[in-house]
This record gives structure tokens, C-alpha cells and sequence, in this order.
């Protein structure tokens, strides 16, 4: 079987892979390198549902809803692809699973572009008794490694970095300067700039993030974009998130965080997150019972880390499109 | 006119901002793994020629403009107005002005094809085909041996504009010229 070196979508016949054969090669080496990465550290591989009755509610993500028929003349009942297989392996730590791995796909509603395709393959892992620091030094391990990286990632705070680049403290700067520097390095409509955690995310999205060429770990983010992890004070007694992303080549390669463990303050988070939902008309999600009673039970104190096997990819391959890494993208599948 | 999404934004597609007519060049989805998504997209302004870049919330949507392309059939110029015809039957005419001309007033010679670019029922835009042969109209004769020029001369063609050619170009001659460069290319076989 021959196979063709990559030409422009639109001039191809649309059954062929996007991918050439050392992309799917590539891939091959990476899932076997990650899974003798995790067997020397101990850490068990599982597989959760892709399919199940609940969702994350971050207003932020969308899941793909599924309709599952118990027979064919029954009433069709929601489901939806996971958008990550979080619940289901924190229930599982719960359990008494200990470290735990999982190489599998996860899907987003809506989310295709150059780095997006809806479906996607996740790693994602969790390490009970590690501290947000130590995580960050496996990441950093296991990402050298595929990458062949010499020396030591670069580390800095979410603060550091808005300091270092643009002038201003994250935390403590004005509402009214936010929005003034957003709007002169954004071209957004006002509209946009409506609150700090909007204006953040703009600059270090639009700004800072593509100028990140080079690895670089970027940890404690500001407490309101905390999502699932906890929220600490740091040496400046500003409370911060205990999460870190990692990002290279202006690309976010992987998220972590230090797990957040109390039940009621998970159950609040949720709360809060399906009425932003409601107000941006977005449909409503109801929290998942079990993961809070699993919380209730007894979450051993873990750090977790989500990583992006197709961006690792297109890093090792210097890929510009995430369909050069992928055998099929979505439009084609 | 159709109303498009961000999502729906491709090369090429025609729509309203700031109400003048764009075309989109580019569009690049950014969407943080725990944040907003959005679109980052670069236009070019179809009245003004400046290309402008835009962020836009993932899912906002943009009116369609109403534009199209036709070639056209290059008339005559009472002054103020240069006439056109379409070239598909229907002898429909439209008058350009000095602004939707633009450069291609250097390039105009009846009965040649142009690309008009109207909006609103409006021309914008004339563009002129890619390579056009005119006649000289006024050059100085090469003088054997002079390579102080570089081995060029001005001459001035039919349609006005001024060309460098080679010294053995004479008046009467015609040229074919890239409109892109405004550069000779070579003479025209009779």
C-alpha cells in the first residue's frame, strides 16, 4: 500500500488519512513510550466510560450528547462522551485505586481549529500524595523524554509572567487598567473586557501564551480560574490556584492541578457554574451525584494532570495542524 | 444578505464590519483548555484596501456583505466616470469612479477584460488582467552603446503609464507588461 505525502484538503480525495504513515508511527512510539514511562513509576493504567450520564459543568466546555436506547422501542435517554475522564478516575481513587493513568479520547462540543479537533486523545493522571510541584517535575520528566529536550523547563508564576511582559500584577491591578490594556492589545469589542477574569484570559490568551516558545511551566493562576483544584495563599498572602499549565510553542500542552477534595466546596463550584450556564443560555448540566458522594467518602490528597497526546505529537513532528497527527480529523471521520 | 458565524468564517468569504465590506483572509479558533473560545481573524477591507485584525467570541456572527465579481468590458472615461460592460450578454454597464479604479487607471485599453468587484450595486474595486500588451506612445531612441542606464529607458504607453524598457524598444512598438509590477516583459508578437 502506498501512501501519499500531505497535500492541501482541499485537492485531496477524502478517504485518505490526513496523516502520513511516520505520523501514525510517531503516535505508535509515543503511546509506547508513555505506557513504559508510567510501568517503571508504578502507576496502573485504567480505562472509565467514554459514555456516561453525567458532564463536567464548566461553562467553557460543551460536551457531545449521545441518546441511548435500553430497547429499540424505549424512549431515548441522554448520555454524553466524556470531555474528561476526571470523575471517573477520582471515583476510582476513592476506591483506593492509588496512582492511576489513562491513555484514551476525549471529545469537546464546538472546539475544531489548527490545535483543536472535537475528538481527541487525552493522558491523563493522578498522583495521590504529590504536591503540585512534584507533579510538575513528572510532567516535565515524561515530556523531556518524548521531546528530547535538554536541561531544565523554565518555571515561572502567573503573576511573574503578566509582571515580566506587560507591567502589572494579575491580582492586584485595577479593573479599569485591565480593561484599558485588553482593549489596546486585544481588538475585541468592550463587550469582551467585562470582567478581570475575562481580561486575563484575553492577554494570556492573545498575548502572552503565543509568545511561550520555548517549554515553560506556568503555575498559580488566579484563584477565580481555579476549577477543580484548590485555592491557597502564596507567599504574598494573595490566594492563588494550585494549578500549572505547561506550554511550548505558544501551544498549552497540559493542565494540573492540586485536587480539590471537599464535597461541599465542589458541590458549590458546581452550583455556580450551572448558573453562569443559565445566563449564557447554554444547556443545563446536572452535577454528578456520584463524584460528590465519592468526595464525600474520601478523596486521598493527589495532584492531576491532563495532557494533550496529539499536541505532544504535532511537537515531536513540528506539525502546524493537528490533522497531520491525526489519521482521520473530524471531517473527514 | 446571510448572517455568518465565526465558525463559518473561510478565506475569501464576503462580510460586514464597521460597516464597510470585508473579505476574510484568515481565521485561527483559540480556545484555552479551561477558558473562552475565540477567533482571531484578519480581514482585508474591501473599500480601503487595509487589512485589519479582529478577535472575535467564538459563535459571533457577522452580516454577509453583499458582493460580487464580475469581468468586465473596458469602455471609455467621460472624466469623472470610467464605463464598463459586462462581458456575459446582458450589456449591463456600470460607471467607476477615480477611488474604485484605483491602480488600474494605469492599465486601461478599451475592449480589454477587467475584474470588477461591486458592492451594493456599487463598483469598488477594478482589477486589471495580470498581463496587458500596450503600445508605446513616446520614448527617446536607445543610443547604441549607452549601458550608463543599465540598459533601460522610460517610455510612456498608450494608457498613460511610464515603463523602464530595453534601449531597443521604439515608439509603435507593443509591449507586454505584468500589471502586478508594472514591470516590461517583453514585446508582443504582432
Amino acid at each position: 500500500m502506498t501512501w501519499f505525502t500531505p497535500i492541501p484538503m482541499s485537492n485531496r480525495i477524502d478517504w485518505q488519512p490526513t496523516a502520513v504513515l511516520a505520523a501514525l508511527q510517531a503516535r505508535a512510539a509515543l503511546n509506547s513510550r508513555i505506557r513504559a514511562f508510567f510501568a517503571a513509576r508504578g502507576v496502573l493504567e485504567v480505562e472509565t466510560p467514554l459514555l456516561g450520564q453525567h458532564s463536567g459543568t464548566d461553562p467553557n466546555l460543551q460536551p457531545i450528547t449521545a441518546a441511548y436506547q435500553p430497547h429499540a422501542s424505549a424512549l431515548a435517554q441522554l448520555r454524553y462522551l466524556q470531555t474528561s475522564p476526571e470523575f471517573a478516575m477520582k471515583r476510582l481513587l476513592a476506591a483506593g485505586s492509588g496512582a492511576i493513568y489513562q491513555l484514551g479520547k476525549a471529545f469537546r462540543n464546538g472546539e475544531r481549529g489548527e490545535r483543536h479537533n472535537p475528538e481527541f486523545t487525552m493522558l491523563e493522571w493522578y498522583r495521590p500524595g504529590f504536591s503540585l510541584t512534584q507533579l510538575m517535575d513528572e510532567v516535565e520528566a515524561l515530556v523531556s523524554d518524548a521531546l528530547s529536550l535538554p536541561g531544565r523547563m523554565h518555571r515561572m508564576s502567573y503573576r511573574d509572567l503578566f509582571v515580566q511582559t506587560l507591567g502589572i500584577d494579575p491580582h492586584t491591578v485595577s479593573l479599569d487598567e485591565l480593561q484599558q490594556m485588553t482593549a489596546a492589545m486585544v481588538a475585541v469589542d468592550d463587550g469582551a473586557l467585562h470582567s478581570r477574569a475575562a481580561c486575563l484570559d484575553l492577554l494570556y490568551g492573545h498575548v502572552l501564551e503565543p509568545m511561550l516558545q520555548d517549554p515553560v511551566l506556568i503555575y498559580h493562576y488566579p484563584a477565580e480560574q481555579a476549577a477543580l483544584s484548590r485555592v491557597v495563599e502564596d507567599e504574598q498572602g494573595q490566594p492563588v490556584a494550585l494549578r500549572f499549565e505547561l506550554v511550548m510553542r505558544g501551544m498549552e500542552l497540559a493542565n494540573g492541578y492540586d485536587e480539590l477534595l471537599d464535597a461541599d466546596e465542589q458541590r458549590y463550584r458546581f452550583a455556580v457554574d450551572r448558573e453562569l450556564r443559565k445566563q449564557h443560555n447554554l444547556d443545563d448540566i446536572q452535577p454528578d451525584e456520584r463524584l460528590l458522594a465519592a468526595l464525600q467518602q474520601g478523596l486521598p490528597a493527589c495532584s492531576g494532570v491532563a495532557l494533550g497526546v496529539d499536541r505532544l505529537l504535532m511537537l515531536i513532528l513540528s506539525a502546524t495542524s493537528i490533522n497531520e497527527v491525526l489519521a482521520f480529523p473530524h471531517e473527514r471521520a | 444578505m446571510a448572517v455568518f458565524s465565526t465558525n463559518e468564517f473561510k478565506a475569501g468569504l464576503k462580510v460586514m464590519l464597521d460597516n464597510d465590506p470585508c473579505s476574510i483572509i484568515e481565521n485561527e479558533y483559540v480556545k484555552p483548555g479551561k477558558g473562552q473560545a475565540f477567533n482571531r481573524v484578519k480581514l482585508r477591507n474591501l473599500l480601503n484596501g487595509r487589512v485589519i485584525e479582529r478577535t472575535f467570541k467564538s459563535g459571533d456572527t457577522l452580516d454577509g456583505a453583499d458582493v460580487s465579481e464580475s469581468s468586465m468590458e473596458y469602455l471609455y472615461s467621460d472624466g469623472e466616470f470610467w464605463h464598463f460592460m459586462k462581458t456575459d450578454g446582458s450589456f449591463e454597464q456600470i460607471a467607476a469612479d477615480k477611488n474604485a479604479l484605483g491602480e488600474a487607471i494605469d492599465w486601461l485599453k478599451e475592449q480589454e477584460v477587467y475584474i470588477v468587484m461591486v458592492w451594493n450595486d456599487a463598483p469598488i474595486s477594478v482589477t486589471p488582467p495580470n498581463f496587458i500588451e500596450l503600445a508605446v506612445t513616446q520614448t527617446d531612441p536607445g543610443l547604441r552603446g549607452d549601458t550608463a542606464t543599465g540598459g533601460t529607458k522610460p517610455a510612456t504607453l498608450a494608457s498613460g503609464a511610464t515603463v523602464k524598457v530595453p534601449l531597443f524598444v521604439e515608439e509603435g512598438d507593443v509591449l507586454r507588461i505584468d500589471t502586478r509590477t508594472g514591470e516590461y516583459v517583453s514585446r508582443a508578437k504582432k
